[in-house]
C-alpha cells in the first residue's frame, strides 16, 4: 500500500468528523500513533507521518514534538525523507527553537550536494528560518554557490544572500562582487535575484550604493532589451515581457537616482520611454507603469518627466480597475505637498470618487481632498465635502468633521461663511465632532459681532427643530442666553427674523432642560442661558426664578449647585444682576463675581465654582482663558496660574481655584505645543503626611497637537493641621511614540484667582 | 518582501501558511486570526489591497480559496497581485484544473510549488515553464526513489 494514501486517509477522516470534539479525538489518536511511530527505528514511514504531523499542525493542534523528527529527516540520504523533513523545519522549527542549530551541519553538507534539488531545499530552507549564526556559518559557501553553480542554483544562491544580509548586514561585503558580476547573467531567474540582492545591499551600505551607481547604464540596457523585445513566450504576462524583473529594475533604478544628478540623467530617456510605451490595460502594465511613476517621483528627474508621471496617475484615476483608482490616489497623496499644483489639476475626478462604493476609495479620496483645499478652491470643494460628509460611512465622519472644520479655519472666506459651514456640520454630524468644536465656535461667533442678530436667529430655528445633537444644541442655548435680546426683537437684516415672545424663548429652553437627551452639560447650557435672559427680557423674570428655583433640588450635583447660586443672586443681590454693575471685592466664599462675569456678557460658560467636580462633556472648565477675559481685562486666570512644568511642548500650569484656612482645590491644566498628539498623560501628586490629596477625575488623557485643545484635572487638598503646603506632581505621558516621566516639586502656590 | 502568505476557505478555515519572518506562534495565530476576519468581511467588489499595521496586506478571491499575502509598505501592490496570480497558475497547471480539495489533499505539493517560486519572500524564478519543469524533476526523483530504494542521488538532472 502506497504510503501517501495513509495520509490522504487521515485528512479524510479528520474532515469527516462532525464536531470539534470527534475531530479533537481522531487527532489525539493519530498524533498518539505518530509519536510512537517516531520513537521506533527506521521503517521507511518517517516521511509520511511527519507529513500527517505537519497537516494536524495546519489545523491549529501543537506539534513540537516533530521537530527533533525534521532533523533526522533532513540527515536522511533518501530525497524523499529530506523533502518532507526540510518542509518540516519550515513549519515547525524557527530561530528561536533551540532544534533548528542543529539542522545547521545538514544544511552545510547538503549545500554541496551533487543533486541540485538537494542543494535547493537546503538553500530554501536556509532563505526561509535561517538563524543569524547559521548565516554567519554558512556565508562562505553561498558565495561559492552565486559564483560557481548553474542558474537553477544561482537564482536561489541570490535570494538566499538577501536572507543573510538581512540577518548580517555585515556580510554585505562578503556578496558584493558575486552580485556585481551576476548582473551579465542572460538567464531571467538569476537576473531578478541579482537586482534584488543589489537592492537589498544599496539600501544597508551608503558606500555601496555609490559602487552600484556606476550600473545604471547596464540596467538601462537590460531594461531596453525586455521594453524593446518581442514576444518572449516564456516571460510574457499580457503583453509585458517579465514585469516582475522590470519593476524590480524599476525600484533599484528608484535607489541608485535619489539625490543624485548624474544618475538621475541616465535614467531619464529610459523612464520617459517606459511610461510611454507601456501598454496599461491589463494589470501588469499597470504595475510597471506605477513603479516608473514612483521612480520618476523620487529622482531627480526633469519637470517634463514629472508632468508625465502626474498625468499617469491621473489617468488612473479613471480606470474602471478600482485596484488602479486606489494606488493612484495613494500616490497623489504622496506627492501632493511636493508637486501641489499638478495634482490640482485632477481635482475633479478625485472628488468624484469621493461617491465611490468602496471605502478605501472613499479613504483616500477624502484625505487628497482634504490636502487640496486652498484658499482658491475652498467655497466650491466645501460643498463636495458637506455633501460627502452626509452620505459618508461612520467610520470617516470624525476624520471629514475634523478635516472641514481645519479647512474652514485656514480658509474661510468670511466670518458668516465660517458660522455657516461649522452650524451646517454639526446639523449633519454634530455627534462626531472634537470637543473643542463648541468652545471655538462660541469664540468664533463672540468675535464677529456683525452677525450675533443673524447667528442666534439660526441657532433658534435649528434649536427648535432637534434638540438630538448636544454639541449645537449647547452653543445655541449659549447663544441665546447671550444675545436672547436681538431674538426677540424681531428685526434682522441678514435673514428673515422670527418673531418669538418671551415665553416662546423659555419654552424652547425648559424643553432641552427637560429632555431626557440632553447630557448634563447640555442642561448645565440652558440653566445658565435662562438665568442670563433675566437681565435681557423684562416681563417673565417670575418664571425664570421658578425654574431656577426648581433646579435647586435637581438631583444632577452640577446643576443644583448653579441653580442655588443663581437663586440666591435672585434673593440676595438683585440689584447686582443688572448688566454692567461690577461689584466691589466681593468675598470669594460667595463666588459671586464669576455669575456677574456670566451676565455681564463675557460669555464664559464654565461651571464657576472650583470645588468638587470636574464636568468630563465637552467644552466646560478647559478653554476658560481662551475666550474672553473673566472680569473684563482684569486677566484674573491669567494671575491666578503659575507655570510648574514645561519640557518637550507640554506645559503644565497650576491655579487656585479656591483657598480656604484648612485648605484649598487647585487646578492643573496641561497644554501641547508640538506638532503630534500626547497620549496617554496621567499626573500623580504626593503632599506631606498630615495633608489628604483627593484627585478627581481628569478632562481626560489626550491633549491634541499645536494648543487645539487641552486636559485639566482638579486636586483637592485638606489641610486641618495648617502644615506648609508642598506638593509633588509626577507627569507621564507618550510624545511620538516615546514614553516620558518628569516630576516636579511645588512649593508656593498661585493666591485664588478672584 | 513578502511577510507572509496564507490562503483560507470562505470559512475560514486554513489552507496553507507561509511565513517569511521569525513568528512566535500565539502571534502567527493572531495573524491568521485578523486577515481572516478582515478579508472575508470585504465587500465583492472591493478594492483587493487593504493596510494592516505597518503592512500591506494584498489578497484575491479564487473561486472558494482567498489568498492573502502581507507586504512591506514599500512593495508594489499590483506586481504582488499579479504573483498571486502566477502561484494559482502554477498549481492549476500541477493539479490540472486545480480547486480547494487538490489543495487540502496534497498540501505539502502546494508548499514544494510555492518554494520554487518564491524564496525568502521575494519572486526566484519569473517564467511558468521553468518552474513547472523543476517540479516535475524533484517528482520524478521522488517516485525513481520509492520504486527503486537503492537508488542512489549520484546524478544529478540538469
Amino acid at each position: 500500500m502506497s504510503p501517501s494514501v495513509r495520509l490522504q486517509e487521515m485528512i479524510r477522516v479528520i474532515r469527516g468528523a462532525r464536531t470539534q470534539g470527534e475531530e479533537r479525538g481522531v487527532i489525539q489518536r493519530e498524533c498518539a500513533a505518530i509519536r510512537a511511530q517516531f520513537r521506533q527505528a527506521d521503517n521507511g514511514t518517517r516521511s509520511h507521518n511527519l507529513a500527517k504531523l505537519l497537516y494536524v499542525h495546519m489545523l491549529g493542534y501543537p506539534a513540537h514534538f516533530g521537530q527533533m523528527e525534521c532533523v533526522r529527516l533532513i540527515a536522511s540520504p533518501r530525497y524523499n525523507e529530506k523533502r518532507v523533513g526540510y518542509l518540516g523545519a519550515m513549519m515547525l522549527l524557527d530561530e528561536k527553537q533551540d532544534a533548528s542549530l542543529l539542522i545547521t551541519n545538514s544544511i552545510k553538507n547538503d549545500l554541496s550536494h551533487n543533486s541540485q534539488y538537494v542543494q535547493s531545499l537546503a538553500l530554501c530552507t536556509l532563505a526561509c528560518m535561517g538563524s543569524a549564526e547559521m548565516c554567519r556559518d554558512l556565508a562562505p559557501e553561498i558565495d561559492r554557490l552565486l559564483r560557481a553553480s548553474n542558474s537553477y542554483i544561482k537564482k536561489k544562491a541570490a535570494l538566499c544572500a538577501v536572507h543573510i544580509v538581512r540577518k548580517v548586514p555585515d556580510l554585505g561585503e562578503l556578496f558584493t562582487p558575486a552580485a556585481r558580476s551576476l548582473l551579465c547573467e542572460k538567464n531571467h531567474g538569476v537576473l531578478h535575484g541579482a537586482v534584488v540582492l543589489i537592492t537589498e545591499l544599496c539600501e544597508r551600505n551608503p558606500d555601496t550604493l555609490e559602487q552600484f551607481r556606476k550600473v545604471v547604464p547596464e540596467l538601462v540596457q537590460i531594461m531596453k532589451g525586455l521594453v524593446m523585445s518581442g514576444y518572449s513566450p516564456e516571460h510574457n504576462v499580457a503583453g509585458i515581457s517579465d514585469p516582475f524583473l522590470q519593476v524590480r529594475i524599476l525600484r533599484l533604478l528608484r535607489i541608485l537616482g535619489r539625490n543624485n544628478d548624474t544618475a538621475s540623467d541616465a535614467m531619464n530617456d529610459l523612464l520617459a520611454q517606459v511610461a510611454t510605451n507601456t501598454d496599461s490595460s491589463k494589470t501588469a502594465g499597470s504595475a510597471v507603469l506605477y513603479e516608473t511613476v514612483l521612480t520618476v517621483m523620487d529622482i531627480k528627474s526633469e519637470s517634463g518627466l514629472r508632468v508625465l508621471a502626474v498625468n499617469i496617475l491621473g489617468r488612473f484615476l479613471l480606470n474602471n480597475d478600482r485596484n488602479i483608482r486606489y494606488i493612484s490616489m495613494t500616490s497623489l497623496q504622496k506627492i501632493v505637498q511636493t508637486d501641489h499644483n499638478a495634482v490640482q489639476r485632477h481635482r475633479g475626478t478625485i472628488v468624484d470618487c469621493l461617491k465611490d462604493q468602496d471605502a478605501s476609495v472613499k479613504r483616500r479620496a477624502l484625505e487628497l481632498s482634504l490636502a487640496l483645499v486652498s484658499a482658491v478652491n475652498i467655497r466650491s470643494l466645501m460643498k463636495e465635502l458637506l455633501l460627502f460628509l452626509s452620505s459618508c460611512p461612520p467610520e470617516l465622519r470624525a476624520h471629514t468633521t475634523s478635516g472641514i472644520f481645519n479647512a474652514a479655519e485656514r480658509y474661510a472666506p468670511s466670518q458668516r461663511w465660517h458660522i455657516d459651514t461649522i452650524l451646517h456640520v454639526l446639523t449633519t454630524a454634530g455627534g462626531d465632532v472634537r470637543d473643542e468644536t463648541v468652545p471655538n465656535l462660541i469664540q468664533l461667533i463672540t468675535t464677529a459681532t456683525e452677525l450675533h442678530c443673524y447667528t442666534v436667529h439660526k441657532l433658534y430655528r435649528a434649536l427648535i427643530t432637534d434638540i438630538s445633537v448636544q454639541s449645537l444644541v449647547q452653543v445655541a442655548c449659549w447663544c441665546i442666553g447671550e444675545y436672547g435680546d436681538l431674538l426677540l426683537r424681531g428685526e434682522c437684516e441678514e435673514t428673515e427674523p422670527v418673531q418669538v415672545t418671551e415665553d416662546d424663548v423659555l419654552d424652547a429652553l425648559e424643553t432641552v432642560l427637560q429632555s431626557h437627551m440632553s447630557s448634563p452639560a447640555t442642561r448645565g447650557f440652558a440653566l445658565t442661558a435662562t438665568m442670563k435672559l433675566s437681565t435681557r427680557i423684562t416681563h417673565n423674570v417670575d418664571r425664570i426664578r421658578s425654574i431656577v428655583s426648581i433646579y435647586g433640588s435637581c438631583i444632577d450635583v452640577e446643576l443644583q449647585q448653579r441653580a442655588v447660586e443663581y437663586n440666591a443672586l435672585f434673593k440676595k443681590y438683585d440689584h447686582m444682576r443688572y448688566r454692567g454693575s461690577v461689584c466691589g471685592a466681593p468675598s470669594p466664599s460667595l463666588e459671586v463675581c464669576d455669575l456677574l462675569d456670566l451676565l455681564g456678557g463675557s460669555g464664559e460658560p464654565v461651571p464657576s465654582s472650583g470645588l468638587s467636580h470636574t464636568v468630563p462633556g465637552p467644552a466646560t472648565s478647559t478653554s476658560g482663558g481662551d475666550l474672553l477675559d473673566l472680569l473684563g481685562g482684569l486677566d484674573a486666570v491669567e494671575r491666578g496660574s503659575v507655570k510648574v512644568y514645561e519640557k518637550n511642548g507640554v506645559t503644565l500650569k497650576l491655579q487656585t481655584d479656591s483657598q480656604t484656612d484648612t485648605g484649598m482645590t487647585i487646578t492643573l491644566t496641561a497644554t501641547n505645543s508640538t506638532d503630534g498628539d500626547i497620549t496617554s498623560l496621567t499626573l500623580q501628586a504626593a503632599v506631606p503626611k498630615s495633608v489628604q490629596l483627593q484627585m478627581k477625575a481628569p478632562s481626560g488623557d489626550v491633549i491634541p497637537a499645536r494648543g487645539l485643545g487641552l486636559v485639566t484635572q482638579t486636586v483637592l487638598l485638606n489641610n486641618p493641621n495648617k502644615v506648609s503646603l508642598k506638593m509633588r506632581v509626577r507627569v507621564c505621558y507618550s510624545s511620538q511614540g516615546a514614553v516620558c516621566q518628569d516630576t516636579v516639586q511645588i512649593d508656593s502656590f498661585p493666591s485664588p484667582a478672584w | 518582501m513578502m511577510r507572509f502568505l496564507l490562503l483560507f476557505s470562505r470559512q475560514g478555515k486554513l489552507r496553507l501558511q507561509k511565513w517569511f519572518t521569525p513568528i512566535p506562534e500565539r502571534e502567527k495565530k493572531k495573524i491568521v486570526r485578523d486577515m481572516t476576519t478582515m478579508v472575508l468581511a470585504r465587500k465583492p467588489r472591493s478594492c483587493n489591497f487593504l493596510h494592516w499595521k505597518d503592512l500591506k496586506i494584498v489578497y484575491k478571491r479564487y473561486a472558494s480559496l482567498y489568498f492573502c499575502c502581507g507586504l512591506d509598505a514599500e512593495e508594489n501592490e499590483l506586481i504582488a497581485l499579479e504573483m498571486l496570480h502566477r502561484y494559482v497558475e502554477l498549481l492549476d497547471k500541477y493539479f490540472g484544473n486545480v480547486c480547494e480539495l487538490d489543495i487540502i489533499f496534497n498540501f505539502e505539493k502546494a508548499y514544494f510549488i510555492l518554494d520554487e517560486f518564491l524564496l525568502g519572500g521575494e519572486i526566484q524564478e519569473t517564467s511558468k515553464q521553468v518552474v513547472s519543469r523543476a517540479i516535475e524533476a524533484s517528482d520524478m526523483l521522488q517516485e525513481a526513489e520509492i520504486d527503486n530504494s537503492d537508488y542512489d542521488l549520484e546524478l544529478g538532472w540538469p
